[in-house]
């Protein structure tokens, strides 16, 4: 029913931030705007030549004591960061978020693009057996399982894993239900990581084809993880890495400026302006990480009318909402997800505030002295700071806003059909990815309640078009009613924030969040 | 002695009831609250689908008596239940959270004994001066720091500053007496507030035992100063403090949550944090248990206590 590929980096870890952040203590709050250089990006690629050895730390936050290690339930940032460290999929995604072969070694689809033909690059798992197009099956259909629910399954829907078989030791042919142009986003999938046959229990000794073999775990705590000299893209630099779980931001920044460990993830704005360029650590920032939105329910009052969403995309000051609710730690939105990913429509006029049109549109819409409640919740960094911001900009258009704070632990859920305004974010995925999770007839997670037919056919249609720059013609028009009158008024993008010791080099700085080179310690070492 | 004997059995029959209503009250919170472990997990992803093959898979679409009943009845055997989120045993989380909280606990009340009663005792000597002034004027001020406040103050002081000790106990998982140094920080932070309430509440006693006619009659019958401070005043100076000390070491072993953020200790608090977050109902209710019993059994060993040291003032049950 829809070809979502990878699923939204989650949030849930985030969860946790709300909490200390309550008593004061995360509470270096956002304030002002650093606009901040760019990182080190010459530190990543080209920073004098590897050194091997040497163990990394990297604290990220984590899942608690009910932490696994199995790649098919990884949910939070620190779940996937082990598990590519450990584990293949058969591909990733780069910097644009465009598929990129890994385990597969090429993809070709027959005329139609509903039967493909992946062939696996030669690689073998930890214990020296080769990684066959058995595992590749076992694991699609393990992650396929009706009485499980992985994350993943939803994004391996189109193929028809009972059709699709084995052709060669490493040759698959993948049968799917319906054209699919982007099939190689489906590899690319949210935890669609190739385990060996048969394998179950990943707690104890799990084996895959990742980059580190598998030495401890200790849920909510550490793992260790060392070099796998076999590995099919050259064996990683580092000796060791060592995964530890540090909830608190503050935590994970002490942790780091007192050399406890030499990675630390996902770090605040301020903490961020406080240490870049001041010599004890690096701050690399992952551009275009997190979207950042407001999400308007169009199939009830007031955003039926599409004047009063016109009048909403008006209403935003978007550099107000980037240096006020990210702290500056972002780039304004032009109500589009994807900027600066493949297929994007970067040729639309970027949209700035206008709040005398905003009034003749709501005055069109007979929607004058409009009152409307916006959803917000601490269930991500920046949420009720922009709805606050957000509320003072409406009232100068003669809208008032009034702001409803939600449950952390099931905002999602409650939004998704509750009611008509509210808070939204996304990680990084393909554009493909976010129309057919958000924006089809079908699709689950369809906030905006954004259902139009021919919007649909105009999804199959890509979908079913083998050329590439038709496709991307294609995607443009999609992109050009969505800016039209979309229900997603997107005002920015939040980098993703890390901090690395002085030493270490090796780290991406253009991945976002949730992509191949982010959180990928292959290529990092220790100068 | 049979009194006692009777006492002490109402109490602990009294201990168990309470356990039992708290753990009814913290299943019957956990499911009042919005959303269930389906929804916490599901997270950003709320495909209703999904949703409900995860409620399946967790059994949550039973009644919750139902759940709740299997789970008591699990609990007449010694068996806690597993985790909905990761499958195991409840039991194992509560034994890996314990050892870090146990230890910490130990380590503070170890230091907190001495110094409270030590200091409270020569407060109480010195009372109305200098020494009195700067020791009650000391503990007011550290009592009035929460602990949030101090701990992000020492750690910025002694270990981003001055690099004397780790700033955390991060990676250093359950093994953390290998790591002395880093369990000196957040036994500091333990330690403030309880041992200023204790100086204090020793003091008080102190004060008001040295005045008190039985300590006049002592010291008419030329008992020496020190039979009579230590013999006689301090023992009833004693019996509240103790049972301010049983709170402080219920509080330590419940898990303090602040503290183990802030220095990433996996102790209880930890546990307790995810749990609720997650939703995961049979690991709240093993936690509710685990300290309601301790609350009990620790109240009730300083009732006895007191009632040792003060026998005057008589066991309200």
């Amino acid at each position: 029913m829809h070809d979502d590929s990878t699923r939204s980096l989650p949030f849930p870890a985030l969860r946790r931030r709300g909490f200390l952040a309550a008593t004061g203590l995360g509470a270096l709050t956002l304030t002002g705007c650093g606009g901040g250089s760019g990182s080190d990006s010459d530190d990543g690629a080209g920073d004098g030549s590897p050194k091997k050895g040497g163990r990394l730390r990297a604290a990220f936050a984590g899942g608690g004591a009910s932490e696994t290690l199995d790649p098919h339930l990884a949910n939070l940032f620190a779940d996937v960061a082990r598990a590519k460290a450990l584990f293949d999929k058969l591909a990733d995604y780069g910097a644009d978020l465009s598929a990129q072969p890994r385990l597969a070694a090429k993809w070709e689809s027959n005329k139609t693009l509903d039967r493909w033909r992946v062939t696996l690059r030669e690689a073998t798992f930890h214990d020296g057996s080769p990684v066959t197009a058995q595992d590749v099956l076992y694991s699609y259909r393990r992650i396929a399982d009706p009485k499980q629910a992985f994350r993943a399954k939803a994004s391996l829907e189109p193929i028809d894993l009972d059709a699709s078989r084995a052709t060669g030791e490493r040759v698959i042919e993948f049968v799917l239900k319906r054209p699919t142009a982007e099939f190689p986003n489906v590899l690319a999938a949210f935890g669609a990581y190739i385990v060996p046959e048969n394998a179950t229990g990943f707690d104890k000794e799990p084996v895959g084809s990742g980059p580190f073999r598998f030495v401890s775990f200790a849920p909510g705590r550490s793992a260790v993880f060392r070099r796998y000299d076999d590995y099919w893209e050259g064996a990683p630099h580092l000796d060791e890495i060592e995964f530890v779980v540090a909830n608190e931001e503050s935590a994970r920044v002490n942790a780091l400026l007192g050399g406890q460990v030499e990675y630390a993830h996902e770090l605040n704005p301020t903490t961020a302006r406080a240490h870049e360029d001041q010599g004890r650590i690096e701050i690399v920032r992952l551009r275009g990480s997190a979207m950042q939105a407001f999400c308007m329910k169009t199939d009830r009052p007031p955003f039926d009318d599409e004047r009063v969403r016109q009048a909403f995309f008006l209403i935003a000051d978007r550099r107000e909402l980037v240096d006020g609710a990210l702290s500056g730690a972002g780039e304004v939105g032009n109500d589009l997800f994807g900027k600066g990913y493949e297929y994007y429509a970067d040729g639309l006029p970027q949209r700035e505030q206008d709040l005398g049109k905003a009034r003749a549109l709501l005055k069109q819409a007979g929607a004058e002295g409009l009152k409307v409640t916006l959803d917000t919740s601490a269930v991500a960094a920046g949420f009720t700071e922009a709805a606050g911001i957000f509320r003072d900009q409406a009232k100068k258009a003669g809208v008032t806003v009034e702001v409803r704070m939600g449950s952390k632990d099931s905002y999602w859920s409650d939004i998704l059909d509750n009611g008509s305004l509210c808070c939204y974010r996304s990680g990084a995925m393909p554009i493909e990815a976010h129309i057919s999770q958000r924006l089809l007839t079908d699709s689950t997670t369809n906030a905006t309640k954004w259902r139009h037919k021919d919007f649909d056919a105009l999804y199959q249609q890509a979908q079913s078009t083998r050329d590439k720059t038709e496709r991307a013609a294609v995607y443009e028009r999609m992109q050009r009613r969505l800016y039209g009158e979309g229900g997603f008024l997107i005002w920015g993008f939040a980098d993703w924030i890390i901090g690395t010791a002085r030493g270490v080099k090796g780290v991406d700085a253009e991945a976002p969040a949730n992509t191949l080179d982010w959180a990928r310690f292959d290529t990092v070492w220790l100068a | 002695m049979s009194g006692l004997r009777s006492f002490v059995a109402r109490r602990l029959l009294l201990g168990a009831l309470q356990t039992v209503a708290v753990v009814l009250l913290v299943f019957a919170l956990t499911e009042a609250l919005p959303g269930d472990a389906a929804v916490a997990l599901a997270g950003d992803q709320p495909d209703p689908a999904r949703i409900a093959a995860i409620r399946e898979a967790m059994e949550l679409d039973r009644p919750a008596w139902e759940r709740l009943a299997d789970w008591a009845a699990g609990l007449l055997h010694g068996d806690l239940g597993t985790s909905l989120v990761s499958g195991r045993p409840v039991s194992r989380y509560l034994a890996d959270g314990f050892g870090p909280t146990l230890l910490l606990a130990v380590l503070t009340v170890a230091l907190l004994v001495p110094a409270g009663f030590g200091l409270g005792v020569l407060a109480a000597r010195h009372a109305g001066r200098p020494v009195d002034r700067l020791i009650s004027s000391v503990t007011l001020a550290v009592y009035a720091v929460p602990e949030f406040a101090l701990g992000v103050l020492l750690v910025t002081v002694f270990a981003l500053r001055l690099g004397w000790l780790p700033p955390t106990a991060v990676g250093y998982g359950a093994d953390l007496l290998a790591h002395p140094a880093a369990l000196v920080l957040p036994v500091l932070v333990l330690l403030s507030r309880p041992v200023c309430s204790l100086v204090r509440l020793v003091r008080a006693g102190m004060i008001d035992a040295l005045a008190s006619p039985y300590v006049a009659q002592a010291r008419r019958y030329g008992v020496s100063g020190a039979r009579v401070r230590y013999t006689h005043a301090l023992p009833n100076a004693l019996a509240p403090a103790a049972q301010q000390l049983a709170r402080t070491v219920d509080w330590l072993l419940c898990g303090v949550v602040v503290v183990e953020a802030l220095y990433v200790i996996p102790g209880l608090g930890t546990v307790l944090l995810g749990a609720v977050a997650e939703r995961d109902v049979p690991v709240v209710q093993g936690l509710a248990v685990v300290f309601g019993v301790l609350t009990v059994v620790l109240n009730l060993g300083a009732d006895l206590i007191a009632h040792r040291l003060a026998p005057r003032a008589g066991v309200a049950a």
